[in-house]
C-alpha cells in the first residue's frame, strides 16, 4: 500500500518526470487523432457517398482495421522507417513523430470507419431532400458531416482513448528512450519490470483519470447534442 | 446562374415507370401549364408519389420523356418539393429555413430576415430555436413548407401536404398554399380528397393504378366525370 501512497505524491507533488511523460503521451496522441481526423473524416464521408466496385470489400477491411493490433502497426511502420526500409533517409524511427505515424495509422480506420458509417445513414435519409435542394457533391459531404458531428466527436473521442491506452506501437517505434519517447503506457510497462513501483501507479492512475474523462465526455456530448440539434 | 427560361410547361410524354415486374406508371401523357393548382389525385397506390418525384426530377422514366418548359435536362432551381414525410436537417428550425435559403442563393445578409419572415408565414416563430426534429408531426409539416417556398419556385410540389393534419391545420396549411398559388407559383399537389380538389384546384389530374384516366378542370371533374373510374371516385365509392 506506501506504493499508492507514493504514488500520489508524485501526483499530488507534481513531479517533473512524472509530468513530462504526462504531456508527451498527450501530445502524441492529440497530434495522431487530429492527423487521422485530417484523412479518416473526407474518407470516411467518401465511402458513404460513393459507389463502385469492390466497395463492400473495402468496408469490410476497413472495419476489421478498427481492431488492428498496435504491434503489428508499430512493426510496420517500424520497417517503413528504419535505416534500411524505404523512409530510413528521413531518420524518423525513435522520435515522436515516429509515434504520432504510427498512431494516426491506428487511429485512422476507427474514424473513418465510424465516420462512415454515421453519414451513410444519414444519407439515407438527407438523399432526395438535398437532391431536391440542388445541393453538390462537396456540400453533401459537408452538411453529412456537419450534421452527424456529435456522433463524430464520440467517434474522436473513441480513437483518443485508444491511441492513449495503446503501447506497441510506440514501444516499436518510439524506443522508450528516457526523456524523450517515453510515454506513460511505455513508462508503465519498464517501470513495473523494474520494480518502481510508485511511478507506474501514479502514471496508471493519471491514465485511467483521463480514459473516464474521455468517457465522461462522450456521454455528456451526447446528453447536449440529443437537446440542441434531436 | 439561373436560367432565364421557364420551367413550364411541365409535361410527360408517354411516361412509363417501373421497378422490376412492377408498372407503376403506365404511359402517361400530360402536360401542366401555370394558373390555378394542379391536382393528382387517386387512390393509395395510384401512383401520385411516384408522379410528384418524376416532376421533381428525382426519378427518370423508364421509359418515354418528362420535360420542363421543353427542356429535359432542367435542373432543380426553379423547382421544390415537399414530402409527405417531411426530411429534417438535425438543426434548428430556423436554420433548416436558412439552410434551404443558401442553397437557393439567398445571399447571407438577407437570410436571417427572410428566415424570420418566412417562419413567421407558417406560425412557426415561437419555435424558431427548436430542433427541428423534436416539432410536432404538423409542425415538421409546415417548416419543410416554409424551407420550400424559400427557394421561391416556379413550381412547388407537394405530397399530400394535409393527410394527417386536423381540420384546423388543413385549412392552415391550405390558406398558405392558396397564398402561394396567388403570387405566381405553380402548385402540383397529390391529395386523395375531394373537398380540397373543390377548395384548391383549378385542374384534377386523377390517376388509378399508374394509368391516367382523366386530366380536367376542377368543376368538369366533379360534375362530370368523365370515365366510370372518376365517377365511382367522386360519388365516393371505393376504386381499387
Ligand atoms: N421503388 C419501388 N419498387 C416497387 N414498387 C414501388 C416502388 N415505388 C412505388 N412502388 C409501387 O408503386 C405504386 C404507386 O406508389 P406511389 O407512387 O407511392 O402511390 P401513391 O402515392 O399514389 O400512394 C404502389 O403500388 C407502390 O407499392
Ligand atoms: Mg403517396
Amino acid at each position: 500500500m506506501s506504493e499508492t501512497v507514493s504514488a500520489w505524491q508524485l501526483i499530488a507533488s507534481g513531479d517533473a518526470t512524472l509530468f513530462a511523460i504526462v504531456r508527451l503521451s498527450l501530445a502524441v496522441s492529440l497530434s495522431a487523432v487530429a492527423i487521422a481526423l485530417v484523412v479518416g473524416l473526407p474518407l470516411g464521408a467518401m465511402l458513404a457517398l460513393m459507389r463502385f466496385p469492390g466497395r463492400s470489400a473495402v468496408v469490410v477491411v476497413l472495419n476489421g482495421f478498427m481492431g488492428l493490433p498496435p504491434v503489428v502497426v508499430g512493426l510496420t511502420v517500424y520497417l517503413l522507417l528504419s535505416r534500411s526500409g524505404p523512409l530510413g533517409e528521413l531518420g524518423l524511427l525513435f522520435t515522436p513523430t515516429a509515434m504520432v505515424i504510427a498512431q494516426a495509422l491506428l487511429v485512422l480506420p476507427i474514424i473513418a470507419a465510424l465516420t462512415r458509417q454515421t453519414v451513410e445513414d444519414l444519407w439515407l435519409e438527407y438523399r432526395e431532400e438535398l437532391t431536391a435542394m440542388g445541393v453538390g457533391p462537396a456540400g453533401q459531404v459537408a452538411t453529412l458531416l456537419w450534421d452527424s458531428r456529435f456522433s463524430l466527436v464520440t467517434a474522436l473521442l473513441a480513437g483518443f482513448g485508444r491511441a492513449a491506452a495503446e503501447v506497441g506501437t510506440v514501444m516499436i517505434v518510439g524506443g522508450n528512450i528516457d526523456g524523450f519517447t517515453r510515454t506513460m503506457t511505455t513508462t508503465i510497462a519498464l517501470e513495473t519490470s523494474k520494480g518502481n513501483l510508485p511511478l507506474a501507479m501514479g502514471l496508471g492512475l493519471i491514465l485511467i483519470f483521463l480514459i473516464l474523462l474521455i468517457n465522461a465526455a462522450a456521454w455528456g456530448v451526447r446528453l447536449w447534442s440529443e437537446q440542441r440539434a434531436g | 446562374m439561373r436560367a432565364a427560361a421557364s420551367d413550364l410547361p411541365l409535361a410527360f410524354d408517354d411516361v412509363s415507370l417501373t421497378a422490376g415486374a412492377t408498372t407503376i406508371l403506365d404511359r402517361v401523357n400530360l402536360t401542366i401549364g401555370p394558373g390555378a393548382p394542379t391536382l393528382i389525385l387517386g387512390p393509395n397506390g395510384s401512383g401520385k408519389t411516384s408522379l410528384l418525384r418524376l416532376c421533381m426530377g428525382l426519378a427518370e422514366p423508364s421509359t418515354g420523356a418528362v420535360s420542363w418548359g421543353g427542356r429535359a435536362d432542367a435542373g432543380p432551381e426553379r423547382r421544390a418539393i415537399l414530402f409527405q414525410k417531411p426530411v429534417m436537417l438535425r438543426r434548428s428550425a430556423a436554420a433548416n429555413v436558412a439552410y434551404g435559403l443558401a442553397q437557393a442563393g439567398c445571399p447571407r445578409g438577407l437570410r436571417t430576415r427572410r428566415t424570420e419572415e418566412l417562419l413567421d408565414r407558417v406560425g412557426l416563430s415561437a419555435l424558431a430555436s427548436r430542433p427541428a426534429r423534436r416539432l410536432s408531426g404538423g409542425e415538421q409539416q409546415r417548416l419543410a413548407l416554409a424551407r420550400a417556398l424559400g427557394r421561391q419556385p416556379e413550381i412547388l410540389l407537394l405530397d399530400e401536404p394535409t393527410a394527417s393534419l386536423d381540420p384546423a391545420a388543413t385549412r392552415f396549411v391550405e390558406e398558405i398554399i392558396l397564398d402561394a398559388a396567388r403570387s405566381g407559383t405553380k402548385i402540383v399537389m397529390a391529395s386523395h380528397d375531394l373537398g380540397q380538389v373543390r377548395r384548391l384546384a383549378g385542374d384534377v389530374v386523377f390517376l388509378v393504378r399508374g394509368r391516367l384516366f382523366e386530366h380536367a378542370a376542377a368543376s368538369d371533374f366533379l360534375d362530370r366525370p368523365a370515365t366510370p373510374q372518376a365517377a365511382a371516385f367522386v360519388r365516393g365509392d371505393l376504386v381499387l
